[in-house]
């Protein structure tokens, strides 16, 4: 009888020491939320591009111990919502972390759509949203109407100029000819990039000399690429999605497409690319980009991979990246869970990031990459709106 | 020429995805949306073999696909067959079927994503040109087809001439009818089954050599084999293969003939008037 008396007074002694130590806990915690797809068509991408760099963030922070706010160290506890790719759902999620769990701040939603359709509940509770994998024309508009959005990756144009500012130099280089092969996924990114392209290609004096789209999900794209091929083309610019990036690369390759520029948009700067093609992805240009040698991107690329035991893509991860250390240096900076704060802070001020100092000019980071390309084996950035360390474009020599 | 090529090789690949379905769906009368998870864990085990042991990804169909075959007929002893006993009518069976298998994909993506991660998977295997009639195609593509072809042919004699085909046929053309001249439904029902999910094991790692996947993408590979199988003839077993190779070269002469923008059209076109015109299927026989 002793004996039980004893363990249950040890059993309640020790239920009262871990109801004291997780109310100390929570005085140190600063609740973060995030939503963003494990499951459906965008599942993929996000498993590339956004959970991993939470996960490293995360990690990060409270293996130094916390955030630094006025009152003393607040560890992050993060809360975690899939939103199944179905913007109604992050919608939802989006409500859920502000008025149930109460979050001090919620992270961006990935992918364009996502991010329009969540901007009015991000205002209406007031917290700060800065989008990372948030590609639209539509900045300034919604800039005006939420104070509270920021833009890192860029404009839908200005990934358009960034291929025609390639293409001019080439051409007026004397190295390539007028001709453009152009095919688009039938999809919103797709479609969006290439109704912005036609008017700009054409102003430039290129000849769009073949223009299709195929729908989302197509399962041989030969006759795309035969198309292609058979116009005879200077330069080949495909606005395309992952699996499409890697099946018009195959075909290409199959089909011995020579032509002297290869462009493919979305997925061009995943490791995986370089990987499966490995010698041939020499010289393919693609979406966005990085300067893989300053050292905050060879540091960053050294944690990710610790942590998720993968390397980061070559354009939109640090971005995204980038974004949690903005609002990590803000709310440090404003010392407290304050958000009111926090988005005046971020409205007002530089960071140092993993992509470089970024700026908010009218809520949009105006220095981005727009052109990157597989040179020696590393994916580089080749065409910035203002970012330093941009490599020289190479002509595709064969596959 | 080349559309004729092309098509023939995007046919195959229908096939492959369909055929699993039609013998689940025509056979055992089981609406399995979860038929293109099982083909996406073919695809994986592809890719596994492939990646960590340098292996041929054709080497993990001899493990993939015995164990699918013993996966899907655990499926349908435990989970299906007291649906099918409850089900007083066929719709009856078919709605919860389909309910059913509809949650039955999600633990299969879950369980893909926990295994593998969420992100896409490539690989490189065979991806050369091989020449037919002067034009060059991806090998891969044209192992696929001729492995897609094999399985075809011998599904499809197997089922003409064989006493167990026989039994196969006459349990898709009316169960109850079967059972009375002293046909084992149920034992037949659970070998289409697993035979069904076995094949497309088979499919998946096959097609893993040439597309892009994801644990989340099954269900894109389901509803093609849908309008396949719809398209063939669900009671007509040897349907969907036909109907695979028609839509295949649908879509290749539409996709180099007019835009390859309109495939996705032409190709439920195609479906809405079959659905029309012949809601038997092409192949199927008009039920009395």
């Amino acid at each position: 009888m002793k004996r039980r008396n004893f363990l249950s007074a040890t059993a309640t002694a020790m239920a009262a020491g871990l109801i004291g130590l997780s109310a100390a806990q929570a005085a140190d915690t600063i609740k973060i939320g995030a939503v963003a797809p494990k499951t459906g068509p965008l599942a993929a991408g996000a498993a590339i591009t956004h959970w991993p760099n939470i996960k490293l963030w995360v990690t990060e922070v409270n293996e130094r111990g916390g955030l630094k706010l006025k009152s003393g160290l607040a560890k992050i506890e993060l809360i975690e919502y899939d939103d199944r790719t179905s913007p109604g759902e992050t919608i939802k999620a989006v409500q859920r972390l502000a008025t149930q769990d109460k979050v001090d701040f919620i992270l961006a939603p990935y992918g364009t759509g996502f991010n329009l359709a969540s901007a009015a509940l991000y205002a209406r509770y007031g917290y700060p949203q800065i989008t990372s994998t948030s590609i639209t024309d539509k900045i300034e508009e919604v800039s005006k109407r939420y104070p509270g959005i920021f833009f890192t990756l860029g404009s839908t144009t200005a990934f358009v100029e960034g291929v025609v500012d390639v293409l001019k130099e080439l051409n007026s280089a004397g190295k390539i000819g007028k001709k453009i092969a152009m095919v688009n996924v039938g999809d919103a990114f797709g479609i969006e990039l290439a109704n912005a392209a036609r008017p700009i290609f054409q102003k430039a004096g290129f000849e769009i000399v073949y223009d299709k789209s195929y729908p989302l999900g197509t399962q041989d794209l030969s006759p795309v690429i035969k198309g292609a091929k058979d116009s005879n083309p200077d330069a080949f610019v495909a606005w395309s999605y992952p699996p499409d990036t890697f099946g018009l690369t195959e075909q290409a390759r199959i089909q011995n497409f020579d032509t002297k520029v290869f462009y493919t948009a979305v997925a061009t700067a995943f490791p995986a690319f370089g990987g499966k093609f490995g010698t041939a992805a020499e010289g393919i240009l693609g979406a966005g980009g990085i300067n893989p040698d300053t050292p905050e991107m060879q540091a960053y690329v050294a944690a990710h991979t610790k942590v998720n035991g993968k390397a980061p893509d070559a354009w939109a991860s640090p971005v995204v990246y980038a974004t949690y250390q903005i609002l990590e240096q803000a709310i440090e900076a404003v010392g407290s869970k304050d958000r009111k704060a926090v988005t005046k802070y971020i409205h007002n001020n530089t960071f140092n990031t993993v992509i470089g100092p970024v700026t908010f000019k009218q809520q949009t980071n105006e220095a981005f990459w727009t052109v990157g390309q597989w040179q020696g084996g590393k994916y580089y950035g080749v065409k910035s709106t203002g970012r330093p360390g941009a490599k020289p474009v190479q002509l595709k020599t064969g596959w | 020429m080349d559309i004729i090529v092309t098509g023939l090789l995007l046919g195959g690949t229908y096939a492959l995805i369909a055929v699993g379905l039609q013998l689940q769906y025509g056979v055992a009368r089981i609406m399995n949306l979860a038929n293109g998870e099982m083909l996406v864990a073919g695809a994986f085990a592809a890719f596994w073999v492939f990646t960590g042991y340098s292996l041929s990804p054709l080497w993990s169909m001899l493990f993939a696909v015995p164990l699918a075959f013993g996966l899907n007929w655990a499926i349908y002893r435990y989970l299906m067959r007291p649906l099918v006993r409850r089900a007083s009518s066929q719709g009856q069976l078919e709605v919860d079927s389909i309910l059913s298998t509809f949650g039955l994909a999600f633990v299969f993506v879950g369980v893909m994503i926990a295994a593998f991660g969420g992100e896409y998977f490539s690989y490189s295997y065979l991806a050369r040109a091989f020449v037919v009639f002067g034009e060059p195609y991806g090998l891969n593509r044209v192992v696929a087809f001729v492995f897609s072809a094999g399985l075809c042919l011998a599904l499809y004699v197997w089922i003409s001439r064989s006493r167990a085909g026989l039994n196969i046929r006459a349990v898709a053309v009316d169960p109850s009818a079967a059972q009375l001249v002293g046909i084992d439904v149920g034992r037949l029902s659970a070998f289409a089954f697993a035979l069904g999910g076995a094949i497309a094991a088979a499919g998946g790692t096959s097609l893993s050599m040439f597309l892009t996947f994801d644990a989340s993408v099954g269900i894109i590979f389901t509803m093609k084999a849908l309008v396949i199988v719809i398209m063939g003839g669900v009671a007509e077993v040897r349907g969907a293969i036909l109907a695979a190779f028609v839509l295949g070269l649908a879509e290749t002469a539409v996709a180099s003939l007019i835009d390859p923008g309109l495939t996705l059209a032409a190709a439920y076109l195609l479906f809405m008037l079959v659905l029309l015109f012949r809601p038997q299927g092409i192949f199927g026989r008009r039920t009395s």
